[in-house]
């Protein structure tokens, strides 16, 4: 019983991973940017959480409406003014960028909170429980964030493989120069993604602040495991993205069960080891880019 | 240089200059293309025919000279502004969304299309073999069904004017036949053609008008009916004597 409930809490763990991987994984798939920023971005939605909270007097969900817009709003800023510039510059450029943004933000946060430890107010729901047989309790907190990462995830892939929207994304990742030569407007396009990738990044911050507690510093710690996820899903895939997720959580905690020590190292043996077996990671995406015709 | 044109032409090109970083790769390249007409432009590798269309369709900055259009002037427009207004490219090498059908490809080539002329039902009607792949990846299908898709996405842009690059590289002479024959309704529907063809036989043929590039500059630009073939094969290599 005792694996059994790992098993369940790692699953629901992997779904936070998912959530803030997610955005990640879009970033990468389609823009060829590795957001070393990610992390950050995220660590910022949980301040913002805080501050909207506070000063509305209610739990952080209620702040969520205005605070995913604002996200979303960052993420099209970013994009136009900064991440759009840099990717004209050669592939290194943006990692440059997002690497000075995430120093950037972390001594601003640093500067502007504090490096205390914050928490944010979850309501009812931090509390609340459910019992699976006589031995496993479920937080409703963890399965709130584990169902939330699914729907986001969900929503995306329908976005992508229904919508026109998601059609011209898919067609961009697969080919930029053809992409703008049949007439897909391409910085709107990477506006709108880069938005809901930090519109995402920021929800799951407000999961990670009302879950545990964050710092300024907490957004590297956050982009490891994310990229992990990516990597271990497969670039460009949601769905392995969640699957990486998962698989993450779940190691760290039944290897946690064991013992406290080795969990997170144990994580990151797991990246290594499928890094080792499928470089590719476990599902090829339908956004990986495809080699050319040899006539090409 | 078209003898029947008199009105204005559906795409004038003047002393257009390209570069390739510090590689010049056109010299001054004029270019006339009357509504309803077919200009081949032709030329040994490396000549330029390529960057000309990608000049044309917006894919490569002109350094200085223009790109005319309907009377105006088009030469700093982005490709979407361009297709927008009526013209598409079927680019070299085809350079399909692999991961995408063959509908979503061509409803990508659509994105920025310049009216409702070209709905999918008339798109598949033009190439029946691609209709019934539709649902298919387009990374899928054979060397002459992507050709086909690629031509059908640049259709659903409802161009005026349709660009070309060597739309026949490594196909089969029969499907090359059933490619020129499509080409052939397609000019009859009213759409203005340039095309980029190795098969100097096939492009004489197929077009009103030929352009000679040699070395990035216009070599030779006529009536097919105007020059010989000995005349064009001389441009071609540069033996102006």
């Amino acid at each position: 019983m005792t694996w059994l409930n790992a098993v369940i809490q790692g699953l629901l763990l992997g779904g936070q991973y998912a959530l803030i991987a997610c955005g990640l994984s879009l970033t990468f798939g389609v823009m060829r940017i590795v957001n070393l920023a990610h992390g950050d971005l995220a660590v910022c939605g949980a301040y913002l959480g805080l501050v909207l909270s506070a000063a509305l007097g209610v739990p952080v969900w209620a702040t969520l409406p205005l605070l995913l817009p604002a996200a979303f709003c960052a993420g099209l800023a970013l994009q136009t003014l900064l991440f759009g510039r840099a990717l004209r510059h050669g592939v290194l450029a943006p990692v440059l960028v997002t690497f000075g943004l995430s120093v950037m933000i972390e001594n601003l946060l640093q500067v502007a909170a504090t490096s205390d430890p914050r928490g944010l107010n979850g309501g009812v729901l931090a509390l609340a429980s459910f019992r699976i047989g006589s031995r496993i309790t479920v937080s409703w907190l963890f399965m709130t964030a584990f169902l939330t990462a699914c729907a986001v995830l969900s929503c995306l892939q329908l976005l992508l493989s229904r919508t026109a929207w998601g059609r011209k994304v898919r067609a961009t990742a697969d080919d930029l120069d053809t992409a703008r030569l049949v007439g897909i407007r391409v910085r709107p396009l990477f506006a709108t993604v880069a938005g809901i990738a930090v519109a995402t990044a920021a929800l799951a911050g407000v999961f990670i602040g009302t879950i545990g507690t964050f710092d300024p510093l907490a957004g590297a710690n956050s982009l490891i495991f994310a990229f992990e996820a990516v990597v271990i899903g497969g670039i460009g895939s949601l769905w392995g993205t969640l699957v990486g997720g998962m698989a993450l959580g779940v190691t760290q905690v039944v290897v946690g069960q064991v013992n406290e020590a080795y969990a997170v190292l144990a994580v990151h043996l797991l990246f290594l080891a499928v890094l080792a077996v499928r470089p590719a990671g476990l599902f090829t995406g339908h956004q990986a880019r495809e080699p050319q015709g040899a006539l090409g | 240089m078209t003898a029947q044109a008199v009105e204005t032409p559906l795409l004038e090109v003047t002393g257009l200059d390209v570069f390739y970083g510090d590689f010049q790769a056109l010299f001054g390249v004029s270019l006339s293309v009357a509504a309803g007409g077919a200009t081949a432009l032709v030329g040994a590798n490396g000549a330029g025919k390529t960057t000309l269309l990608r000049a044309i369709a917006g894919a490569q900055p002109a350094a200085s000279g223009s790109v005319t259009y309907r009377d105006q002037d088009l030469t700093a427009a982005p490709p979407y502004q361009r297709i927008s207004r009526g013209i598409a490219l079927v680019p070299e090498g085809r350079r399909l969304f692999g991961s995408l059908t063959v509908e979503e490809n061509i409803q990508v080539g659509a994105s920025a299309a310049a009216s409702k002329d070209w709905p999918l039902e008339r798109i598949y009607g033009v190439f029946p073999m691609i209709a019934a792949r539709r649902r298919q990846r387009a990374s899928t299908l054979s060397g002459g069904e992507q050709q086909a898709v690629a031509i059908a996405r640049a259709l659903a842009a409802a161009p005026s004017l349709l660009l070309l690059d060597e739309i026949s590289l490594g196909l089969a002479p029969r499907v090359v036949e059933v490619l020129y024959e499509t080409l052939a309704e397609l000019r009859k529907a009213g759409t203005t053609l340039v095309l980029v063809e190795q098969d100097l036989r096939r492009a004489m043929a197929a077009c009103d008008d030929l352009v000679c590039l040699l070395e990035g500059r216009v070599a030779l630009a006529a009536p097919v009916t105007a020059v010989t073939r000995e005349q064009v094969v001389a441009a071609y290599f540069g033996d102006r004597t």
